[in-house]
C-alpha cells in the first residue's frame, strides 16, 4: 500500500511540476487597452515599469508632424525599457539583438482611451541559441504581462 | 498518513484554483482588440446579440485557435482546450439565448451563379475576391462610425471556421447593428443564397494560396547585417549621407546603452542612428498603428574585435509579428530602404 501511494505521489508530483514548467501562450504582440487617459496611463506605465525593476531609458515621440498630415492623434510615444546588465549582456553574447534592444513599449491615445502594444519578449528568445539565456526573456514576458496587469487593474 | 492526506488535499485544492477562468483570459488576451466587455474596438464586437446568436461555439473555438491569417486576429493555437473552452463560455456569458448547434451539413448550389450575384450584391462591401473591406480594424486605419468592417471571407481562418449553414443563415438573416443586411429581405431566393455560400466556400483554394504568401518570409533572418570595410567614425559618417540621401530626416546619434549607464560611460562602439521619412511613418502608422514600437527607424554600429558591422531589423520578419496582411507592402519597400542604407555605408 505504501509503495503505491509512493509510485501515485510521484506521478501527482511530476504531472504538477509538467505544468509548471509548461509554456504559457506565446502571442507575438502583448497589447493592452486603458480607459486611462494617455498621461494617467503613461504614468501607470512608467510606474509599474520602475516598480518591476527596469529603467526607461527613453520616451520617444513618435507623432510629431503628424497631425499636420492628417493623423488623428499628437499622443503617441514609444517608451525604451530594460536593465543596463541584461541588455549588455545579451547584445554582447548575441549582435543580433543589437537592433532590437533595448525592447520598445508603444503608448497611444485612441479616443478616450490608451492602448499599449509590445513585441512579446519571446520573439527575441528565438533569435538566440542557447537555451538558459531564454530563461531571461521568459522572465521579460511575465514582468509585460505583470505591467500590463498593473495597467488593467488601474482601470478598475 | 496525515501528511499525505494534506497533500493530495493540498495538490487538488491548487488544480481546482488553476482551472482556467474564462473572464481573466479573455482580459489577458483579447480585450484589448474586442473591449473589456466583448462591444468591440479594433476587433468584432463579440457581445453584440445578431452575432452571439448566430455564431456556434465551434465557430468561435475554430477562430480562437486558427485566428484570421494576414488580418490582425491572431491564432491561439496554445490554449489547451479546457482555456479555450472557458474563454468560449466567458464570451457566451453575454447572451442569454443557447449557442446555436453547430451544422456541418454541406450547402449545395451554382457557384458559377453564385459568383455573378457575389460580384453584384457583396463585393461592394467584402470586395471583388472577398478579401474583406479595406482597413484591418487597427485603430486609426478606419473610420470608427461602423461596428466592423468587412470580414475577408477568402480568409483559410474564416473558411475553416464557418459551416456552409452559418454562412448561410448570415446572408438571409444578416446581423443587425451591422452593415450586413439580410439577403432574403433585399431579394435574394434561397437558391440563390445557396449560390453564393457554394461560391464563398469555392474560395478555399484562394486562401490556401494567400496563406501560402503570407507565410513566405518565414525564414527571412532577424536582421539585415553589413560588414563595415572602414573604421567607425567613418562609417557612422557614410551612413548619415545615405540616410540623407535617401531622404530620410536625421532625428539623432546616441549609444545603445543610452540611459542604461551614467552619461559618458557609454559605450563608444555601439552607436545607433534614428530617421525617419514622415511621409512613410504617416503612411505606416494610418495602416497599423501599432507599428510604432519598431519606430523610428534605425541602424546600428557596432565594433567587434575591429571589425565594424552594421545592423537593422529585417521588416520582412516582423510583418509576421503583425498579422496584417496591408503591411506587406510597407515593409518590402522598407526592408529595400534598409538593405540600399546598409550597402551605401558600405560601398
Amino acid at each position: 500500500m505504501k509503495s503505491l501511494m509512493k509510485i501515485f505521489i510521484r506521478y501527482s508530483a511530476s504531472l504538477l511540476m509538467l505544468a509548471v514548467a509548461l509554456p504559457s501562450m506565446a502571442n507575438d504582440l502583448l497589447m493592452v487597452r486603458t480607459q486611462q487617459t494617455f498621461p494617467e496611463a503613461m504614468l501607470t506605465l512608467q510606474t509599474s515599469i520602475k516598480d518591476h525593476g527596469y529603467e526607461i531609458t527613453r520616451v520617444q515621440r513618435i507623432d510629431i508632424g503628424l497631425t499636420g498630415m492628417g493623423y488623428k492623434t499628437d499622443k503617441y510615444r514609444v517608451v525604451f525599457v530594460g536593465k543596463p546588465k541584461e541588455i549588455q549582456y545579451l547584445v554582447d553574447k548575441y549582435p543580433v539583438l543589437a537592433a532590437y534592444m533595448p525592447p520598445k513599449i508603444s503608448i497611444f491615445a485612441e479616443h478616450d482611451e490608451t492602448v499599449l502594444v509590445t513585441a512579446n519578449p519571446m520573439v527575441y528568445a528565438e533569435m538566440i541559441t542557447d537555451e538558459k539565456d531564454k530563461v531571461l526573456f521568459r522572465r521579460w514576458e511575465s514582468d509585460v504581462y505583470s505591467v500590463f496587469d498593473d495597467i488593467r487593474a488601474a482601470d478598475d | 498518513m496525515k501528511k499525505i492526506i494534506f497533500f493530495f488535499v493540498l495538490l487538488f485544492s491548487m488544480n481546482a484554483y488553476s482551472a482556467p477562468h474564462g473572464d481573466e483570459l479573455f482580459a489577458k488576451h483579447c480585450s484589448s482588440c474586442h473591449g473589456k466587455d466583448g462591444k468591440g474596438g479594433v476587433g468584432v464586437p463579440l457581445a453584440m446579440p445578431s452575432f452571439l446568436n448566430s455564431v456556434s461555439d465551434e465557430f468561435l473555438k475554430k477562430t480562437i485557435r486558427l485566428g484570421r491569417p494576414g488580418r490582425i486576429m491572431p491564432s491561439f493555437s496554445t490554449l489547451s482546450d479546457a482555456q479555450l473552452n472557458a474563454v468560449v463560455r466567458h464570451i457566451r456569458s453575454w447572451s442569454d439565448k443557447q449557442a446555436p448547434a453547430e451544422d456541418s451539413t454541406v450547402v449545395k448550389g451554382d457557384k458559377k451563379h453564385g459568383e455573378k450575384l457575389f460580384a453584384s450584391r457583396c463585393a461592394q462591401c467584402h470586395g471583388a475576391d472577398g478579401k474583406g473591406g479595406k482597413g484591418t480594424g487597427v485603430t486609426f486605419s478606419r473610420k470608427r462610425d461602423l461596428p466592423i468592417i468587412a470580414p475577408a471571407l477568402n480568409n483559410a481562418g474564416f473558411l475553416a471556421a464557418a459551416s456552409d449553414v452559418m454562412l448561410r443563415e448570415t446572408i438571409s438573416h444578416g446581423r443587425e447593428g451591422t452593415p450586413m443586411v439580410s439577403m432574403l429581405d433585399a431579394g435574394m431566393s434561397k437558391k440563390d443564397i445557396d449560390d453564393v455560400v457554394a461560391y464563398v466556400r469555392s474560395m478555399e483554394a484562394q486562401a490556401e494560396k494567400l496563406e501560402v504568401s503570407l507565410n513566405k518570409n518565414d525564414d527571412e533572418p532577424a536582421i539585415l547585417v553589413a560588414d563595415s570595410p572602414y573604421g567607425m567614425d567613418e562609417t557612422v559618417e557614410n551612413l548619415k549621407q545615405a540616410i540623407t540621401d535617401q531622404n530620410f530626416t536625421l532625428i539623432r546619434t546616441d549609444y545603445l546603452d543610452h540611459g542604461l549607464v551614467p552619461t559618458g560611460k557609454e559605450n563608444k562602439k555601439q552607436v545607433v542612428l534614428h530617421f525617419c521619412n514622415f511621409g512613410f511613418l504617416f503612411e505606416a502608422l494610418a495602416i497599423d498603428p501599432r507599428v510604432g514600437m519598431f519606430l523610428p527607424c534605425r541602424v546600428t554600429v557596432m565594433e567587434r574585435d575591429g571589425k565594424v558591422q552594421l545592423s537593422t531589423i529585417n521588416p520582412k520578419r516582423l510583418s509576421k509579428l503583425f498579422n496584417n496582411h496591408e503591411l506587406d507592402e510597407s515593409c518590402d519597400a522598407m526592408y529595400e530602404v534598409y538593405s540600399s542604407l546598409l550597402e551605401d555605408a558600405t560601398l
